[in-house]
C-alpha cells in the first residue's frame, strides 16, 4: 500500500513539473521556431562566429531567459542582414539553476562556441562566470547583476547595473531630488537581487541625510500579504517606499496600499518593469510609481526595435529584451575592433575582447543607455534612468 | 550451511554493485585520459556521484526503513554549507587540496547527523505521512535558516550574524564565507571525480553492509511488522535512529562533495524540488534496490542533458519518460522478465 502512494505521489509531482514547463513553454514556441529559422539562414552563409546563449527558457524565470534570447534573435538577425560579419547563437536553457546552468555552459562548449552569452539569472551566472574565467571563454551578461558576477573575473562583463550600484544611486536620485526625508525599504529576504539592492540603499539614503525608519522583509515563498509591513511604514510616517522587488509581489503591495489608505511614493528597480503589462493589473494603481529601469519601450529610439520585436514575438519587449538587443550590439562593436574572425579559438577570442572592451576609446550607444563603457572590473558604466508611471504609461524623469 | 547458502547471492549482489560502480569510473577515467569524453559530460561527472550517494542514502530511510522522507535535501544542505566554511577555514592549515576535501567533507557529514539527532525526535514518534509532513517541514526550516545566516571569516576567527554583511565587523582582511540569500560564493573548486567515485564506493560498503548486518535486519523487521518485531525485542527508536542518522550523514557528505564543485551554492537550491528529485531516483530504481538507486540517478542525471535537442519541450519531454519508465518498471509481465535476468534479488522488497 505504501509503495503504491509513493508512487502515485511522484507521478503527481511529476506531472506538475510537466504542467509548469508546458506554460512557460507553450508561451515560446512561436519564437523558437523564428529563432531556428534564423539561425538556419545564419549557418547558410559563410562562417558565423558562434555565440552560446544561457538562461531559463523553462520554470519559474522562463519570462526573463525568454526576453533576453528573444532580444538578442532581434540583434543577431539585423547583423546578419546587414551582410559582413555573422553571428550564431545557440541558447540552452539552464532552469536559473546554478547545475544546470554549468552543465549547459558545457553543452555548448561541445557546440563549439566562441563567445558567451548570459547568463540571464545571477545564481547561475557566478558558477558560470568561474568556468568561463578558467576555459578562458569572453563572457557578456545581460542581467546577472551581483557583484559577484564580476568579482575577480576579467573576462565577465555586465550590460546591466550591479545590484549595490543600483541601490545607491536610487538613494542619490530620491537624496537630491528631495523626493522624501522619511523612507520606507521593503525587500525579499530569500532573494539576493532583492538583499542586495536593500542593502546598498540604506547604507546610501543613511549616508546622505535621509532617515529610513522602516526596513521590512518578506521571505521567498509567501509573497501574499504585505499588511504588517505597510502597515509599519504608515505608523513610522515614510513618505516613500523603496521596494527593490520583482511585478508580482509589488501589484500586491500597491493593492493593499491602496486598501488601507496609504498612499506614500513607491520607488522601485529595475525588478519591477513589467508591471504595466501584468494580466489582470489595474494601473491606475501604479499611477505615481517610479522605478528605475534602463529601457523605456515608448522611447522614440526603441520605435524600430520594439516593432521588431512585436512582429516576431507578439509581445512589447521588456528590458530584459533590450539588455540583450543591447549585448549582441556590443558584442558586435567590440568583434569589429577586435578584428574577430570565425577561425579563432576561443581563447585569442577572449584576450582580443577583453582588450576591445577595456579600451579607453570603446563606447556603445545601446536602448538601455548611451555611450556605455566597462572597466576592468567588468561593470558597465552609463546614466540611470529613472521612470514615472503616468496616464498607464512610462514617463521619462 | 543452511545460512551460508542464504547468505550467498546477497553477498553476490552487493560484489556485483561495487564492480558496476568500478567499471564505470575505470571506463569514465579511461576516456577522461584519452580525452574522448565530451564535455557536457565531464561537466556531469561530480554531480551523478554526489546523486548516486544522496539515492543510496535516502534508500536506507525510504526503503529499508519504510518511511517516507521529504527533506532529505535539508541534510544535503547542512552538509555543502558547513563543508564548504570548514574548507575556507582550513585553508592556511591543510595545503593538500584532496586532504582539505576529505576532511572538510567529514564535518559536513557530522553536521548533517547531528542536525539529524533534532529531527530524529519527532521521526521516532511519527509514521507514514505524519513523517513525511515534519520532513518536509524540516527541509524547508533549513532553507529559512541559511538564508538568514551570515559568517564572515577574518584574523580573529569566525563572525555570526543574522542581519546583513556589515553588522559581522569584519576586519579589512576578512572574507565574507556565507551571506544569507546571496549564498556562499567564491568556493574553491575541490571536488573531483576520483574524489566522487571513493565515496560512492564508502557509502555502498556502509550501505550494503548495514542492510546486511543484524541492524539492517532488525529496522526491516521493524518496516515489515512492527508488533511482531517489538514481540522479539527489538528497539523501534534505537534502529530507526541507526538507519536514519546514518542516511543523514552520507547525504552530508554529499553535500559537501556537491558544493565544491561549484564557485557558489544557493540555499534555494536545496529545496523541496531537489528533495523529490531524489525521491524520485529512489522510487524510480526501487526501493530497497541499492543498485536501482545507483543506477536510476546516473541515467535521470543525465537524461535531460541528453534531450537538449527539444529544446523548450525538454522537460515536458523528460516528465513523459519519467512516468513511461515508472509504468514500464511497475508492469507484472515486465518484472518477470527482470526477475528472470536477476541474479539473487538485493534486499528482497515486501509485496504491495
Amino acid at each position: 500500500m505504501k509503495r503504491k502512494n509513493v508512487c502515485s505521489l511522484v507521478l503527481a509531482a511529476a506531472m506538475m513539473a510537466t504542467l509548469a514547463g508546458c506554460g512557460s513553454g507553450g508561451a515560446s514556441s512561436a519564437a523558437a521556431a523564428s529563432s531556428g529559422s534564423a539561425s538556419g539562414s545564419a549557418a547558410a552563409s559563410a562562417d558565423p562566429i558562434k555565440i552560446g546563449g544561457i538562461g531559463p527558457i523553462t520554470g519559474s524565470a522562463a519570462v526573463y531567459g525568454i526576453a533576453t534570447r528573444n532580444g538578442a534573435q532581434v540583434a543577431v538577425d539585423e547583423i546578419n542582414a546587414m551582410g559582413g560579419m555573422q553571428f550564431e547563437l545557440n541558447f540552452q536553457d539552464d532552469e536559473a539553476d546554478a547545475e544546470k546552468g554549468v552543465n549547459a555552459y558545457h553543452t555548448l562548449q561541445d557546440w563549439g562556441m566562441q563567445i558567451v552569452y548570459g547568463c540571464t539569472t545571477t545564481g547561475s551566472c557566478v558558477n558560470v562566470a568561474a568556468e568561463t574565467n578558467a576555459d578562458r571563454y569572453f563572457q557578456l551578461t545581460p542581467s546577472a547583476s551581483s557583484t559577484d558576477v564580476t568579482a575577480g573575473k576579467d573576462n565577465v562583463f555586465q550590460v546591466c547595473f550591479t545590484d549595490p550600484g543600483q541601490g545607491t544611486t536610487a538613494a542619490d536620485y530620491v537624496a537630491e531630488q528631495g523626493l522624501a526625508k522619511k523612507v520606507a525599504v521593503l525587500y525579499n529576504n530569500g532573494d539576493a537581487y532583492s538583499t542586495g539592492i536593500a542593502t546598498a540603499f540604506a547604507a546610501e539614503a543613511a549616508a546622505k541625510g535621509l532617515e529610513v525608519v522602516s526596513n521590512t522583509t518578506f521571505p521567498d515563498d509567501t509573497n501574499t500579504d504585505f499588511s504588517v509591513q505597510l502597515s509599519d511604514a504608515k505608523n513610522n510616517g515614510a513618505e516613500l517606499v523603496f521596494m527593490p522587488i520583482y511585478y508580482t509581489p509589488a501589484s500586491l503591495v500597491l493593492n493593499q496600499a491602496k486598501s488601507m489608505d496609504y498612499s506614500p511614493i513607491f520607488f522601485g528597480g529595475d525588478g519591477m518593469d513589467g508591471i504595466l503589462a501584468m494580466e489582470g493589473f489595474d494601473t491606475s494603481l501604479a499611477e505615481g510609481l517610479m522605478l528605475m529601469t534602463p529601457f523605456n519601450a515608448s522611447d522614440a529610439g526603441a520605435a524600430d526595435f520594439v516593432a521588431k520585436y512585436e512582429a516576431a514575438y507578439g509581445e512589447t519587449p521588456n528590458q530584459f529584451a533590450a539588455d540583450g538587443y543591447d549585448c549582441i550590439y556590443a558584442i558586435y562593436a567590440a568583434c569589429e575592433k577586435a578584428g574577430i574572425t570565425a577561425d579563432m579559438s576561443h581563447e585569442d577570442v577572449c584576450e582580443a575582447m577583453i582588450a576591445a572592451f577595456t579600451s579607453s576609446d570603446f563606447s556603445v550607444d545601446g536602448l538601455t543607455g548611451k555611450g556605455m563603457t566597462w572597466g576592468t572590473n567588468g561593470e558597465v558604466s552609463k546614466a540611470p534612468m529613472v521612470v514615472k508611471v503616468e496616464n498607464g504609461a512610462y514617463s521619462t524623469m | 550451511m543452511e545460512k551460508l547458502k542464504r547468505m550467498a547471492p546477497s553477498t553476490r549482489s552487493s560484489f556485483i554493485t561495487y564492480g558496476m560502480v568500478i567499471v564505470a569510473y575505470a571506463v569514465m577515467e579511461a576516456l577522461l585520459s584519452g580525452g574522448l569524453l565530451k564535455s557536457s559530460l565531464k561537466g556531469l561527472l561530480v554531480p551523478i556521484c554526489a546523486y548516486v550517494v544522496m539515492a543510496v542514502s535516502l534508500n536506507l530511510t525510504v526503503g529499508i526503513m519504510g518511511e517516507l522522507s521529504l527533506g532529505h535535501a535539508g541534510f544535503m544542505s547542512v552538509g555543502a554549507f558547513t563543508a564548504v566554511i570548514a574548507a575556507a577555514a582550513l585553508e592556511s592549515t591543510v595545503t593538500s587540496g584532496p586532504v582539505r576535501l576529505a576532511v572538510s567533507m567529514a564535518i559536513g557529514g557530522v553536521a548533517a547527523g547531528l542536525v539529524s539527532l533534532i529531527v530524529v525526535v519527532p521521526v521516532l514518534r511519527l509514521q507514514g505521512d505524519y513523517l513525511a509532513i515534519v520532513t518536509l517541514a524540516f527541509g524547508e526550516i533549513i532553507k529559512n535558516i541559511i538564508n538568514c545566516v551570515y559568517v564572515g571569516l577574518d584574523g580573529e576567527g569566525f563572525h555570526f550574524g543574522m542581519k546583513d554583511a556589515a553588522s559581522l565587523g569584519l576586519a579589512a582582511d576578512g572574507k565574507m564565507l556565507l551571506q544569507g540569500p546571496m549564498g556562499a560564493v567564491g568556493i574553491q573548486k575541490l571536488s573531483s571525480f576520483t574524489a566522487g567515485f571513493l565515496l560512492i564506493l564508502l557509502t555502498l560498503a556502509v550501505a550494503l553492509n548495514f542492510i546486511h548486518s543484524r541492524a539492517g535486519r532488525a529496522v526491516m523487521a521493524l518496516r515489515d511488522n512492527r508488533i511482531a518485531a517489538e514481540s522479539v525485542g527489538i528497539s523501534p527508536s534505537r534502529y530507526k535512529m541507526m538507519a536514519f542518522v546514518t542516511s543523514a550523514v552520507l547525504a552530508g557528505l554529499a553535500g559537501g562533495l556537491y558544493a565544491m564543485n561549484f564557485s557558489s551554492i544557493l540555499a534555494k537550491k536545496f529545496d523541496f524540488n531537489t528533495s523529490i528529485l531524489i525521491l524520485v531516483f529512489v522510487v524510480l530504481g526501487g526501493m530497497g534496490n541499492i543498485r536501482g538507486s545507483v543506477i536510476a540517478a546516473a541515467a535521470l542525471t543525465v537524461l535531460p542533458e541528453l534531450l537538449r535537442d527539444f529544446s523548450d519541450y525538454r522537460m515536458l519531454v523528460y516528465a513523459i519518460v519519467l512516468i513511461l519508465v515508472m509504468l514500464f518498471t511497475n508492469n507484472p509481465a515486465c518484472k518477470t522478465v527482470f526477475a528472470r535476468f536477476k541474479l539473487g534479488s538485493p534486499a528482497k522488497k515486501e509485496a504491495v
